[in-house]
C-alpha cells in the first residue's frame, strides 16, 4: 500500500505547508469578483438614477473637469504596464529593474491620489459635497450624482491605497529576496489586483466625466 | 490496499489534534492555530453562545406576547429585541452555521486534504467573525440605544433613527468579509486539495453543498457589503442615494439587500441539504439515489436562487412585469429542492434504516422543511403573497426553512460528528428524546403563527387584537417546550463530552473518508494521502472494515 501511494504521492506526506501558485491565483481571482460586485452595487445605482434623472446627470457631469480625469487615466494605464514590466524583469531575475518599475508604479498611484485630492479639494471649495450649501441649491439629480461621485471614486482611491500596500510589501520582499525569479506569484497577485482597480477606474472616467 | 473508498491508515499511536505538540501551549495553541480542525470547534464554540442568546431574546420576544397590550416590557424594547433576535440569528448563527464548524472541521477530511487552502485566512476568518459579534454588542451597550430596525435594516427608516444603526450595520460588514473569505477558501480548496482519485463527482455530497455555498457566498455577499457602506455614509454624510427626501428611491435599498439576502437564504439551507445527503445514505445502508441529480441541484439551486430577490418586494410598488417574472422564477426554485427530498425519501426505499439520534433529526427535517417549503408557495404565488406579507405566516414559514432547515440540521450534524470531533459519545437515548421534545415544541410555537398569519395578525407588533390571543398562548407555551428540549439536548451532549464512552473512528459505519481516520483526527488527518476508487457511499467496503475494527 505504502508503495502505490509513494510512486503516485510522493509530495503529499513531506511538506505539509506546500507551495501551490496555481491556488494562490485562483484565490485572488475570487476576491477579484468579489471586488467587481462590491463596485457592481453602486454601476447598478449609477444606471437607476441615471435613468430617473437623465437632466440632472448630464448637468453635474459638465462640472467635472475632464482634462484632470484623462490625465489620471493616463497615470493609471501608464502604472498598470510598469507593475507587468516589473513582473516579467524578476522573473528576468533582474531585481533592480524590477524595484525600479514597482517604484514607477507608486509614484502613479500616488500621483493619481494627489490629483484626486485637488479635484475633491475644488469641489468641496465650492460647496459641492454633501449637505455643502452649493449642493442644497442644486437639483435632485445633481444632488445622486454627487452622492454617487463621491462614494465611487472614493472608494475607488481606497483601492488604490490598499493596492499601494500590496505593492509596498511585495518590493519589500523582492528587497529581501523572499520573492525571486522561480517564486513570484504573490507578486502576480499583486500586479493583478492593480490591474482591476485600474480597470475600474476606466468604466468610472467615462460614467462620471464623459458622457455629459 | 488503497482500492477502496477508504485507504485505512495503520493506526499506530498518532496523538489526535487536541494533544499533539504544538508550537504555542495553552490558550494561545488555540487563538494562533491555522488547524482546520481547531478552527471549526472555536467557531462551534463562539456561535453556541451567540445561539444560546439570541435563542433568550426569543424567549423574552414571545413571552411579551403572551396577552395582548404590554406585558412586562416596553414597545422599543420588544423592537430593539426582535431586530437582536434576528441580526444574531440570522448574521451570526444560520448564515457560517454549518459551513464554518462543520465545513471547516469536516470538509478537509471528506477530500483528503490535511488542511485548507489557504490555513492563515482561515484563522482570519474567525477573527473577523469574532470582531463582527463583538461590534454588535458593543453597539447594545452604547448610548443612543439598541437598533431597532429590524434585521432588514430598511430605509428610510434606519436613516432617520436616532438608535445605534451604524455600528451594528458595520458589524454586519465585517461579518460578510469573513463569510467571502471563508468561500473564496473553500472553493479554492476544494479544486485544489482533493486527494487523487477524488473526481468531481466522487466527492461527498455534503462537499457539493460546501461548494455550492461558497460559491453564493463570493458572488453574493459583495453586494450587501456596498448597501451597508452606504446606509452608514447615509447616516454619517447624508449622500442622498437612499434618502427620499434629497431624490433617493429607497426601493434600490430592497433591490440590493434583497439581492444579497436572498440568496444568503440558500447560504444557509444548501450546506444543511449536503449534511442531509450524508447521514441518509449511512443510516440507510446503501448509497444514495440520485448522486448526479443531487450534487447538480445545489448548483441548480445556488444559480437560479440569485434571480428570485424580488419575491422579498410584491408589495413594495415594483411593476406587473418583474413581479410575474420574480414569481415564476421563485416556482422554478422549487423544482431542484423538489429533486432532493425525492431523491432523499428514494434512499430511504428499501434500505436497512437505523434511527439513531442524527437520523431522528434529518427525519424531522424532511417533515418540518416541506411544510415551509410549501408554504413558501403559497408566498411565491402573487395573490396570495399580496394577503399574507407582512403577517406571521411570514414568520411561520420563515422558522420552518431556516429555524426547522438549517437549525435542525445543525443539531443533527453535531450528533453526525459528535464522536469525530471529541472522540466521545453522548448518551443515545437521551439524544432521542430531546429531539422528539424539540420537534413537538417547534411545531407548538410556529405552526399557530401559520393560521395567525392568515387571519391577519402582522409581524413585529408589540399589541394585537383579542382575537388571537389564544394562538399565541399556544405559541408562548410552545417556545417554552422548544427552549427546555434544546436545554436538554445541549446537556445531554455536555454531559457526553464529559463523561461520555470512548467512540470507535467510525461508529455509524459510514463510508466517507471522515469515518478512515482516529476519532479525534491526529494533527494532519492522514498519515498518508489515501486514493480513492469508488463512489463516496459505497457500503460494500465499509461491512469488511467494521469486522476488522471489532
Amino acid at each position: 500500500m505504502s508503495q502505490t501511494n509513494e510512486n503516485t504521492q510522493p509530495d503529499y506526506h513531506v511538506v505539509h505547508i506546500h507551495r501551490d501558485d496555481f491556488g494562490s491565483k485562483m484565490g485572488l481571482w475570487l476576491f477579484l469578483f468579489t471586488e467587481i460586485l462590491l463596485f457592481g452595487g453602486l454601476f447598478i445605482l449609477y444606471a437607476a438614477y441615471r435613468f430617473i434623472y437623465p437632466d440632472g446627470f448630464a448637468a453635474a457631469a459638465s462640472e467635472l473637469d475632464v482634462l484632470l480625469g484623462a490625465v489620471n487615466t493616463v497615470i493609471l494605464l501608464t502604472s498598470s504596464l510598469t507593475v507587468v514590466l516589473g513582473i516579467v524583469a524578476l522573473q528576468k531575475n533582474n531585481k533592480k529593474l524590477s524595484l525600479f518599475f514597482l517604484w514607477v508604479t507608486v509614484i502613479c498611484g500616488l500621483l493619481f491620489l494627489v490629483n484626486k485630492y485637488f479635484e475633491w479639494g475644488a469641489k468641496f471649495h465650492h460647496g459641492i459635497y454633501p449637505k455643502g450649501p452649493a449642493l442644497q441649491e442644486m437639483s435632485e439629480g445633481e444632488t445622486m450624482y454627487f452622492g454617487l461621485y463621491y462614494v465611487m471614486t472614493g472608494l475607488h482611491a481606497l483601492h488604490i491605497v490598499v493596492g499601494l500596500i500590496f505593492i509596498g510589501v511585495v518590493m519589500w520582499q523582492i528587497k529581501k529576496d523572499v520573492l525571486t525569479s522561480t517564486n513570484f506569484q504573490r507578486m502576480e497577485n499583486a500586479g493583478l489586483y492593480w490591474h482591476l482597480v485600474d480597470i475600474i477606474w476606466i468604466f468610472l472616467f467615462p460614467l462620471l466625466y464623459l458622457i455629459h | 490496499m488503497a482500492n477502496g473508498t477508504v485507504a485505512v491508515s495503520d493506526k499506530t499511536a498518532e496523538v489526535d489534534f487536541y494533544h499533539v505538540k504544538t508550537k504555542y501551549k495553552g490558550i494561545l495553541s488555540w487563538l494562533l492555530t491555522t488547524d482546520h480542525k481547531r478552527i471549526g470547534i472555536m467557531y462551534l464554540c463562539s456561535m453556541s453562545l451567540f445561539f444560546l442568546t439570541a435563542m433568550s431574546l426569543g424567549v423574552v420576544m414571545k413571552l411579551e406576547m403572551l396577552s395582548p397590550g404590554s406585558t412586562f416590557i416596553s414597545a422599543q424594547t420588544y423592537n430593539s429585541i426582535f431586530t437582536l433576535h434576528g441580526v444574531i440569528m440570522i448574521f451570526l448563527f444560520i448564515i457560517p452555521g454549518v459551513p464554518a464548524v462543520f465545513g471547516n472541521f469536516i470538509m478537509p477530511i471528506q477530500i483528503g486534504a490535511k488542511d485548507v487552502q489557504f490555513p492563515k485566512l482561515n484563522l482570519l476568518s474567525w477573527y473577523l467573525y469574532i470582531i463582527g459579534g463583538a461590534i454588535a454588542i458593543y453597539s447594545i451597550m452604547r448610548p443612543g440605544g439598541v437598533m431597532d430596525t429590524g434585521w432588514t435594516f430598511y430605509v428610510p427608516y434606519s436613516i432617520r433613527t436616532t438608535t445605534n444603526v451604524s455600528l451594528s450595520v458595520f458589524a454586519a460588514f465585517v461579518l460578510g468579509f469573513s463569510s467571502i473569505l471563508t468561500g473564496l477558501n473553500f472553493v479554492t480548496t476544494i479544486h485544489r486539495l482533493r486527494c487523487p482519485g477524488m473526481t468531481w463527482f466522487r466527492m461527498p455530497l455534503f462537499v457539493w453543498g460546501i461548494y455550492a455555498t461558497a460559491w453564493i457566498q463570493i458572488l453574493a455577499t459583495p453586494v450587501i457589503g456596498i448597501t451597508l457602506v452606504l446606509v452608514i455614509l447615509e447616516r454619517a454624510f447624508g449622500i442622498g442615494v437612499f434618502d427620499p427626501t434629497l431624490g433617493g428611491d429607497p426601493l434600490l435599498y430592497q433591490h440590493l439587500f434583497w439581492i444579497y439576502s436572498h440568496p444568503a437564504v440558500y447560504i444557509m439551507i444548501l450546506p444543511a441539504m449536503g449534511v442531509v445527503s450524508e447521514i441518509i445514505p449511512t443510516f440507510s445502508k446503501k448509497t444514495i439515489f440520485g448522486y448526479v441529480p443531487i450534487a447538480i441541484s445545489s448548483l441548480g439551486i445556488a444559480l437560479v436562487g440569485y434571480l428570485v430577490w424580488g419575491h422579498h418586494m410584491f408589495s413594495s410598488g415594483i411593476s406587473d412585469t418583474s413581479r410575474v417574472i420574480f414569481s415564476l422564477l421563485t416556482f422554478i426554485v422549487a423544482l431542484p429542492s423538489g429533486i432532493k427530498i425525492f431523491n432523499w425519501v428514494a434512499t430511504l426505499y428499501k434500505g436497512s434504516i437505523e434511527v439513531t439520534a442524527p437520523m431522528l433529526y434529518t427525519l424531522l427535517f424532511i417533515f418540518i422543511f416541506s411544510i415551509g417549503g410549501l408554504t413558501g408557495l403559497v408566498l411565491g404565488a402573487l395573490n396570495t403573497d399580496l394577503h399574507l406579507t407582512d403577517t406571521y405566516f411570514v414568520v411561520a414559514h420563515f422558522h420552518y426553512v431556516m429555524f426547522g432547515g438549517m437549525g435542525l440540521i445543525f443539531f443533527a450534524s453535531i450528533h453526525y460528528w459528535f464522536p469525530k470531533f471529541f472522540g466521545k459519545m453522548y448518551n443515545e437515548k437521551m439524544a432521542k428524546v430531546a429531539a422528539y421534545w424539540i420537534a413537538i415544541g417547534f411545531n407548538t410555537l410556529y405552526f399557530p403563527m401559520f393560521i395567525m398569519g392568515y387571519m391577519g395578525m402582522p409581524r413585529r407588533y408589540y399589541d394585537y387584537l383579542p382575537e388571537f390571543t389564544t394562538y399565541h398562548i399556544i405559541s408562548t407555551v410552545g417556545s417554552w417546550i422548544l427552549v427546555s428540549g434544546i436545554l436538554v439536548m445541549t446537556a445531554n451532549l455536555l454531559s457526553g463530552l464529559r463523561n461520555g464512552k470512548k467512540a470507535s473512528d467510525n461508529p455509524w459505519g459510514g463510508t466517507t473518508l471522515e469515518w478512515s481516520v482516529p476519532s479525534p483526527p491526529p494533527l494532519e488527518n492522514f498519515d498518508e494521502i489515501p486514493t480513492v476508487t469508488t463512489g463516496p457511499y459505497d457500503h460494500s467496503h465499509i461491512h469488511g472494515q467494521e469486522e476488522t475494527t471489532k
